[in-house]
């Protein structure tokens, strides 16, 4: 009989439930740019063309730093304080 | 008032049980079959056991359940053998050599105690022994032939100290020092296919980490097994060294390599260094460790022939080690957080040692501040795998530095100049080349840079190279011919060209780990002293 001591952090995931998907954009539409490369162009892009759309949705853009870092606290807690939906440019 | 020793329930020869503290005195005579000093005991143990039986327990507790039943049979035992080969009670009282002999008063607190065998000490035991069991009017004391008898003669090593015994029986103890969780395998189970199941591995075998080995392995740090040394990312998990021990254990390390596995994970765990970007990019990096100081011969790396991999145990396994705690403490999993594209063999481990000895300059850990007798990590995020550079022919430092820096100028993309971290691994041919003109670590590092310069109309994208840098990145918008012929150097400042010297003595070339996004924005080289228990 083997007894192992177990190697990981032993915590169990949380699991969690989306947020509920609304019908209609509505209120402020949160553009995040991670800075990867050409990020922006699509950000400028979407922007345009949901200014064209949505003439009543506020969009407002933000930036992390550096892409090879996870967002700093306070820009997380700024985005989820001011908008309603998040669109986040992602990946080169 | 004297110290209360363990209580114990053991089963004797006929399965009957025997507990102590009984209500009478007691002498507990620890013994094993195989030692000569304790045959000679029995004879007296069992001359004390028909003398004093009734008012004061005799028992022997026998170390191993078949040499139990064999000195029962040659000493015509009928005193109590209590079956200890679980060594449950011998690590309780913290018998090392048998026989130990403990006299014990009727509540169970121990009146004297001595070990191997002494005429003196045991005419003065059986003495006692006899006064305690018929107090008021002491029993007559056994009766004994004491010219047989040999003034003393030694005992021998009990079992529960034997090699591997004693990290086992403490593990087991009640006050084992170890708090993680454990998991029982079932009988059928294959240790490692259970752990390779479970995603704990990099899919290579491991050493399953038993309590006795995670004990074993902990032994070669002072620090506490519960000390939390950094938080993990991705999942920000505390990280203990207990758990350090246990990745360590499966990675292969030996217990002495168990503070160069520390360092390096508080070093990869600082802000600085950006773990988390490391092993998350789709990049490609990994932490690259370089080990300086005496601890390489104390640990026999291996910083000549073939040192960038394979065959040497230290080098191998403590990079091992700290990739496993990345994964299974931090969570950095491939296709889960780890993501990147194509990964790379330093993606199993990458630590090498400084040939300091063999090299024109001062060791790496010199040049960033530490003593050349402190035993220092220092981890960069790089790519996980070097790149071979050849030059077989340059016999000048400026000429082999030159191609040192055309060879560099690709890492990443020949077009990508404004690079950061590096790290040249010079081998003991091309430093001695360097060495007779005398050239300093700096004069390579700007020969490099002069080297691999390009003018900016080289580095733009075009249809050639669609990667590049865009103009904007120089400040320019509409340029001129002559701001466009402006030379760049491929780093971004000198010093991001880190330097070892390490390989086998004879072969022309050189080797280097190719960059990541280094820098305050990416990932920052970080030295840390190793803590040894000297």
């Amino acid at each position: 009989m083997t007894r192992i001591v177990d190697p990981t952090d032993e915590r169990v995931p949380l699991s969690r439930t989306l947020a509920p998907r609304p019908q209609r954009l509505s209120g402020v539409v949160a553009l995040l740019d991670i800075v990867k490369p050409r990020g922006d162009v699509l950000l400028d892009r979407l922007e345009q063309r949901l200014a064209e759309r949505l003439p009543g949705v506020t969009l407002r853009r933000y930036r992390k730093p550096t892409f090879a870092k996870p967002a700093p606290d306070e820009l997380r807690r700024r985005i989820a304080a001011e908008s309603d939906f998040v669109i986040e440019a992602l990946a080169d | 008032m004297p110290d209360s020793l363990p209580s114990f329930s053991l089963a004797d020869q006929h399965h009957r049980a025997h507990s102590f503290p009984s209500t009478r005195p007691a002498l507990l005579c620890f013994v094993k079959e195989d030692c000569p000093t304790c045959g000679m005991t029995m004879p007296l143990i069992e001359a004390a056991s028909q003398a004093l039986s009734g008012e004061l327990d005799v028992v022997a507790i026998g170390q191993d359940a078949a040499g139990n039943a064999l000195m029962v049979e040659q000493h015509k035992l009928t005193a109590p053998m209590l079956d200890d080969s679980t060594l449950k009670v011998s690590y309780a009282y913290n018998v090392e050599i048998v026989p130990t002999i403990v006299l014990a008063d009727e509540s169970g607190a121990e009146l004297r105690r001595f070990e191997g065998f002494d005429k003196a000490d045991w005419q003065s035991v059986l003495s006692q022994a006899a006064r305690l069991a018929g107090r008021p009017q002491p029993r007559p004391e056994p009766r004994i032939d004491w010219s047989a008898y040999p003034a003393s003669r030694p005992g021998c090593g009990s079992k529960s100290v034997e090699p591997g015994m004693a990290e086992r029986l403490a593990a087991e103890a009640s006050g084992s020092s170890l708090r993680a969780r454990q998991i029982e395998l079932g009988a059928e189970e294959d240790p490692f296919e259970f752990m390779f199941e479970r995603g704990l591995t990099d899919g290579l075998p491991v050493i399953p980490p038993t309590p006795e080995r995670v004990m074993r392995m902990h032994a070669c740090t002072r620090r506490d097994p519960q000390e939390v040394i950094a938080t993990v990312p991705p999942n920000l998990a505390p990280l203990t060294i207990e758990k350090v021990a246990a990745n360590a254990v499966m990675a292969g390390c030996k217990p002495e390599y168990l503070p160069v596995v520390i360092a390096v994970l508080e070093a990869v765990c600082t802000d600085e260094f950006n773990i988390h970007g490391v092993m998350a990019t789709t990049a490609g990096a990994t932490p690259v460790i370089v080990v300086n100081g005496p601890i390489r011969h104390r640990l026999g790396m291996n910083m000549k022939v073939g040192v960038l991999g394979s065959g040497n145990r230290a080098n191998a396994t403590i990079g091992r080690a700290v990739k496993l705690a990345l994964r299974n403490v931090g969570g950095a999993r491939p296709g889960e957080i780890e993501r990147t594209a194509l990964g790379g063999p330093g993606k199993y481990t990458a630590c090498y040692p400084e040939w300091e000895e063999r090299s024109p300059w001062e060791p790496l850990h010199v040049e960033r501040g530490f003593g050349r007798e402190d035993s220092v990590v220092t981890v960069f995020g790089l790519e996980p795998g070097p790149r071979l550079i050849v030059d077989q022919l340059s016999r000048t430092a400026h000429a082999l530095a030159g191609s040192l820096g055309m060879a560099l100028e690709s890492c990443w993309h020949p077009k990508l100049h404004g690079y950061g971290e590096v790290l040249l691994v010079i081998s003991p041919e091309h430093a001695d080349t360097i060495k007779r003109d005398g050239w300093t670590k700096s004069q390579v590092r700007n020969r490099i840079q002069e080297a691999s310069a390009r003018p900016i109309r080289d580095l733009l994208p075009d249809a050639n190279a669609g990667e590049g840098m865009a103009l904007k990145h120089f400040g320019l918008g509409n340029s001129t011919a002559e701001q466009l012929e402006q030379r760049i150097p491929k780093f971004r400042k000198p010093e991001n060209i880190n330097i070892i010297v390490a390989g086998g003595e004879a072969g022309k070339f050189s080797s280097a780990f190719g960059g990541w996004f280094s820098g305050p924005m990416g990932s920052i080289s970080v030295s840390r002293k190793i803590e040894e228990m000297l």
